[in-house]
């Protein structure tokens, strides 16, 4: 026990006196929280927009007014010709073009319809479709309150509930995601490169000639990340909810047992990643390409399963990631319990004893 | 049970284009509280033949034993009674000096004031250090603290690998009297060493030459062993004197030894045979007779 608080202690050491790492460790989550939240969100907000208005009646007045005062668009300019449209766009310096027929108005007087025009900039296919459903939202609101005066024979209203994230924001699945790529590069990177890096240095040849068992290097080796991780994960759950506003709808201590949970995962990684490579080059390469690629386009984060072709589903099962994301995607946003997400929890603990399992077998007690 | 037996062991290492052998059939037993040196230049195996016994390495074919213990089977055994210390420096460089020396001595189940005794001459004299970093210690220093780390667990074994590589003239005639004081606590101690001079300081010395040992004796009975007449020349131009003592009739081998050519004659040959075809070319020639050393034997048995 005196061996294993005296290696626990030394591994402190490294990690306390190197400034640097320390700083990346504590800091990486709070920039990645910050350029996630703010910056890097697929949210439309203030899209600049032109309208060509060949009608300059009430109706179409008033719908201008209402999509201006939106927070999605801002208008930048009126057009006076089609071909002024094509020109806009291709300075870039518009996202959509609204196009009101001549007598707007008049056609929905007298015929009960009128036509509008959305024009948007398909090269960047997601914010087109997501500007022209904001649009017609917009469009529809001002049809139902018009037609609300008189009687239509049947119509039917789509009434329609986001539930859990009503205001949809992109930070509901952001924080889940950023939570298992931070604990993933925290955990999996810095402890494959420890063991490594003892091989480099030539301490490994003294510990391995000590009477130290296996177990206790390796297991030594994780303790500190782990420590380090809950750290991590408290200061996402702190900023998520007092600087995002993403609440914790399910039980608090679920989430930190799931995510201590899922550190695991990532530590064992490393250490096998750290017990069967040669150098630090390696070992970083191999947690970044074997860890990080995979969870950020396997978990479901970035890119949904469901879309992808079969063989990539399959493969996204082994991705301990996407285990996690679901259980805090359940546990946080939406509130469920572990009779939920007993399945996921099982299949995260099952990958961890596996792995601690395979590097302990895989840590050489001599050289070569 | 001879405290380390070393029983035809042969190691090669095979990569894709070829196969290098490193320790070729070696064979020697070390005596209880023995200082016995492994000499021979870099590449000769003596890393390979110290991790083997360290049960760091497996070897080929042979045996290996430490107190009777087997190096691949009991290695666990051996490790408790072992202490190594590379030819690298192996340290935590991050760590203090003091934090260094509790780790090891925690690591081996023991601490630093049980044992204190026998690392005090060495560790003495790096404890006003003992806050620094063992990265930022001096290269002699450095050493101080790895034979202090190798000896905290009292091991009855020391294997010493090159300890004195790169350490400045001063340290290493310390280090080597401190290997004198622990031999008398009966710490039986297998040093290697590339420095034909630090082996007469040395119990007895095998000569270590592409995995074979040449000789293996004491200092003395090796150099006693020399039996060639052997003479030290001098002259103006020393290359040229270089050549022409290779062609010179009767002389065995020459070669450059500090400010002299060491010359090595035919049993049968002496002084001043050597003399007359010298001085006759170069008047200012000088010609000495030399006692050898141990690396004149080295030579010598390198040749043969």
């Amino acid at each position: 026990m005196k061996q294993f608080v005296s290696l626990i202690k030394k591994e402190f050491h490294h990690i306390l006196r190197d400034r640097r790492t320390m700083f990346i460790l504590l800091g990486m989550p709070i920039a990645q929280i910050i350029l996630f939240g703010f910056a890097l969100t697929n949210e439309v907000k203030n899209a600049r927009i032109a309208v060509y208005d060949q009608s300059k009646d009430i109706a179409t007045a008033a719908l201008i007014t209402e999509i201006n005062s939106s927070r999605y668009f801002d208008i930048e300019n009126n057009l006076n010709s089609y071909k002024e449209i094509e020109e806009t766009f291709k300075k870039g310096s518009i996202k959509l073009a609204i196009v009101f027929p001549q007598n707007f108005h008049d056609d929905l007087q007298h015929f009960n319809k009128a036509q509008v025009q959305l024009v948007t900039d398909a090269s960047d296919p997601n914010t087109a479709n997501a500007l022209s459903n904001y649009a017609t939202a917009i469009i529809k609101d001002y049809e139902n309150r018009i037609t609300n005066d008189r009687k239509l024979p049947y119509t039917i209203k789509t009434e329609t509930r986001m539930l859990y994230n009503p205001q949809l924001k992109g930070s509901y699945s952001m924080v889940p995601g950023v939570m298992a790529m931070v604990l993933m590069l925290v955990c999996t990177m810095m402890t494959a490169i420890t063991i490594v890096k003892e091989k480099e240095l030539g301490t490994m040849e003294i510990l391995l000639v000590s009477p130290l068992k296996p177990i206790k290097i390796i297991v030594a080796k994780a303790v500190p990340y782990l420590l380090l991780s809950i750290v991590n994960i408290s200061t996402i759950l702190l900023l998520s909810v007092f600087v995002l506003e993403v609440p914790i709808n399910g039980s608090l201590l679920l989430l930190i047992f799931e995510s201590v949970l899922f550190t695991l995962v990532c530590l064992a990684f490393g250490l096998l990643i750290s017990a069967s490579t040669g150098s630090q080059q390696i070992a970083m390469f191999i947690s970044l390409t074997g860890m990080f690629l995979p969870t950020i386009m396997l978990s479901g984060f970035m890119f949904p399963i469901e879309n992808m072709p079969l063989p990539l589903q399959i493969i996204s099962n082994i991705v301990p990631a996407k285990w996690y994301y679901s259980i805090v995607n359940a546990v946080m946003i939406k509130g469920a319990g572990i009779e939920i997400v007993w399945k996921q929890t099982l299949v995260l603990a099952g990958i961890t004893l596996l792995l601690l399992a395979l590097s302990i077998r895989k840590f050489k007690i001599r050289l070569a | 049970m001879k405290p380390v037996v070393v029983d035809h062991i042969t190691k090669t290492y095979s990569s894709k284009k070829d196969k290098v052998t490193a320790l070729n059939d070696i064979s020697f037993e070390v005596e209880e509280g023995e200082l016995f040196g492994i000499i021979g230049p870099d590449g000769a195996g003596k890393t390979s033949l110290f991790r083997i016994i360290a049960t760091l390495l497996v070897q080929d074919s042979g045996k290996a034993t430490v107190e009777g213990l087997d190096s691949v089977k009991d290695y666990k055994e051996i490790r408790n009674i072992l202490g190594y210390m590379p030819g690298r420096f192996s340290l935590y460089q991050d760590l203090t000096v003091e934090e260094n020396l509790n780790f090891f001595a925690t690591i081996f189940n023991t601490t630093v004031n049980e044992n204190y005794d026998l690392i005090k001459d060495i560790y003495s004299q790096i404890e006003p250090f003992k806050k620094r970093r063992a990265g930022k210690l001096s290269g002699g220093m450095k050493q101080k603290l790895a034979l202090s780390c190798a000896l905290i667990h009292k091991p009855s074994v020391l294997l010493l690998d090159e300890p004195t590589t790169g350490v400045d003239a001063v340290s290493r005639k310390e280090f080597w009297e401190m290997l004198k004081k622990l031999k008398q606590q009966g710490i039986t101690i297998l040093v290697s060493t590339p420095y034909m001079d630090e082996a007469g300081l040395c119990d007895r010395i095998a000569l270590v030459q592409n995995g074979e040992v040449l000789s293996l004796d004491t200092p003395q009975g090796i150099i006693d062993s020399f039996e060639n007449p052997l003479l030290a020349v001098r002259s103006n131009d020393m290359l040229k004197l270089l050549k022409r003592l290779k062609s010179a009739r009767g002389v065995d081998d020459a070669y450059p030894f500090g400010e002299y050519h060491h010359v090595v004659l035919q049993k049968n040959y002496n002084k001043d045979d050597l003399s007359d075809y010298l001085v006759k070319e170069e008047p200012g020639t000088e010609i000495i007779s030399a006692q050898p050393n141990i690396e004149d034997c080295f030579m010598n048995l390198m040749k043969n």
